[in-house]
């Protein structure tokens, strides 16, 4: 193990989110408290409590897989992509590292920024509303699980990416759509049946349901059902990164 | 001698090497070349030579197609660690992470390479650059051949024994150029191997042991530089006469003699390694023609004529 190469990549990440940290945190922190302010002071004061837990407590987990989401596809997609756009990555296929250790420090890296900054909504969301997480252990093994597996996917978009406008399009197009329709910010018990059906094909259902379940005892699908999935996800991710680097895909000519 | 002590002794042994590109392209045509302990190599070619994808295969940037590459014994696929870690490359082009510290960006390449951190290593290899001043600064704010400074000493930071500096001087100036090469040979002194490529001819015959020619993804051609220069090296004979005239006697047109333009020298290019230079037959034709001798020269092709005759010669 080049454990010197995964140091040197993963400090290197986490000082380029540090300098520019105002951003990286102040944003995500403003528009988690406008989702609170809006869908839970001015709309969820009308709205029932869902599940037994008041509508402004209800969305906590959903938003902040929501953002866990964004952050770690965007975090681990820059990461990788920027040295390629750069040129720098000469640096890191000349270097004796291997594809483990790379992926280890820059999804590592990419996933500490995005647990990081969910722990920072937490803690802005329990100033808005009364939180009670039922099992904080679980309620962390979801976040580690979502972040690593969001990042790896988020690592296979930067290298699949030429361009920043394709780093853009697959969070824009697919993640974000997936994430609002996944029970985010609504129980999908609340959906007709239909539509109930057509949700446990979107992904996001069972990571949302998983983390709501960490936090309120209450999921929409059963809490093995959501960790065998989010395990699934996990898998899928690793066994494509791992294609790429076998095939040397759109890395190394 | 057996292939294995053979492989052992040379610091990048490269044996049948192709590459062929997903376009089709073929770079490397069957390359096999051995690079000794402690030389300094020159890669000499023009642009789209191979020069670069040559390198590419060694460092671990490209894949080669076929054949097998050993740096300092280790096979560069299936020992990657081991090889990759004896080598550092200056690429071509000036990259850089714009916004890192040259300190940082050069310490990032001492772990990349698997290296404790070791700020007097670092602060040996700026001094050396004239880097010490800038290790603060970021990269952004830097002159090209700054940067072109931090290209190299992000290379030498993990103290490689083999170093690899590809087209080093493209767009530098003078002084970069003298303290380069003077490092260059602070290295070599060290017993660091040096490969460099470059289409400055001038460059290869100030600096290199041994000189390689590639064309079209072929080596045509490995030499030592003194060698090479003798060997291959044509000579041109002048010979200044006391009056001028105004045109050449058929019999001295007959045995190769050109005039000058202004009718003072006659010139004769010779193989200076040919047996039989027809240096003596030449005189005595020149004096049966009643023409007096002021004096007489002989200069060396350069290294640039050499090889512009390689070229065509191949064409």
């Amino acid at each position: 193990m080049n454990f010197y190469a995964i140091k040197a990549i993963y400090t290197f990440e986490m000082a380029r989110w540090w300098r520019t940290i105002l951003q990286s945190i102040i944003s995500p922190v403003v528009s988690t408290s406008l989702y609170f302010v809006v869908f839970g002071a001015a709309i969820g004061s009308r709205i029932e409590a869902v599940e037994g837990v008041s509508y402004g407590a209800f969305i906590v987990p959903g938003l902040i897989m929501l953002a866990l989401l964004q952050q770690s596809i965007s975090n681990a997609s820059f990461g990788i992509y920027f040295p390629k756009f750069a040129g720098t990555i000469y640096e890191i296929l000349s270097a004796p590292i291997s594809h483990v250790e790379t992926v280890i420090a820059f999804v590592g890296a990419a996933a500490t920024k995005s647990v990081i900054l969910a722990l920072i909504m937490l803690a802005t969301a329990a100033l808005f509303v009364d939180l009670n997480i039922a099992h904080p252990v679980w309620m962390l093994v979801f976040l580690i699980l979502t972040a690593v597996t969001f990042s790896l996917l988020g690592f296979i978009i930067g290298i699949w990416a030429d361009g920043f406008e394709k780093l853009q399009l697959f969070p824009l197009l697919i993640v974000t759509p997936l994430a609002f329709l996944g029970g985010t910010f609504y129980s999908i018990t609340m959906l007709p049946p239909l539509w109930q059906t057509i949700s446990l094909f979107n992904p996001v259902v069972y990571l949302v349901s998983g983390f709501r379940w960490a936090f309120y005892d209450a999921s929409d699908v059963h809490i093995g059902i959501s960790l065998a999935m989010t395990l699934a996800f996990l898998a899928v991710a690793l066994i494509i990164v791992a294609w790429i680097f076998r095939t040397g895909y759109r890395l190394r000519t | 001698m057996n292939m294995h002590v053979q492989a052992a002794e040379a610091a990048v042994s490269i044996s049948n090497l192709s590459k062929t590109y997903d376009t089709g392209f073929e770079a490397l045509k069957n390359v096999s070349l051995d690079i000794r302990k402690g030389e300094i190599f020159a890669l000499l070619g023009p642009n789209g030579a191979g020069k670069t994808t040559l390198i590419g295969t060694v460092c671990g940037l490209v894949n080669p197609t076929s054949g097998q590459i050993l740096v300092g014994g280790h096979d560069v696929v299936a020992d990657f660690r081991k090889s990759r870690a004896l080598i550092g490359l200056v690429p071509q082009e000036l990259t850089g992470d714009r916004f890192e510290t040259v300190w940082a960006t050069v310490s990032f390449t001492r772990g990349l390479f698997g290296k404790p951190r070791n700020d007097a290593v670092i602060e040996k290899i700026l001094k050396d650059l004239s880097l010490w001043d800038k290790r603060n600064e970021k990269l952004i704010t830097l002159s090209g051949g700054m940067k072109r400074r931090v290209l190299i000493a992000k290379a030498l930071s993990h103290e490689p024994e083999i170093l690899f500096l590809d087209e080093p001087t493209a767009g530098v100036d003078v002084e970069l150029r003298r303290d380069m090469w003077r490092v260059v040979r602070e290295l070599r002194e060290r017993g660091v191997t040096i490969i460099l490529t470059t289409h400055y001819i001038e460059e290869a015959e100030e600096m290199a042991d041994r000189i390689g020619v590639i064309s079209k993804g072929e080596i045509i051609l490995v030499e030592e530089k003194t060698e090479l220069m003798t060997k291959l090296g044509k000579k041109d004979l002048t010979i200044q006469l006391q009056e001028p005239i105004a045109t050449l006697p058929a019999t001295l047109t007959a045995i190769g003699l050109r005039l000058n333009g202004d009718g003072t020298e006659l010139i004769h290019t010779y193989d200076s390694q040919a047996d039989r230079t027809g240096i003596a037959t030449l005189m005595a034709a020149v004096s049966a023609e009643g023409l007096s001798v002021k004096d007489l020269s002989t200069s060396q092709s350069s290294l640039e004529d050499i090889f512009i005759g390689l070229l065509r010669d191949r064409a």
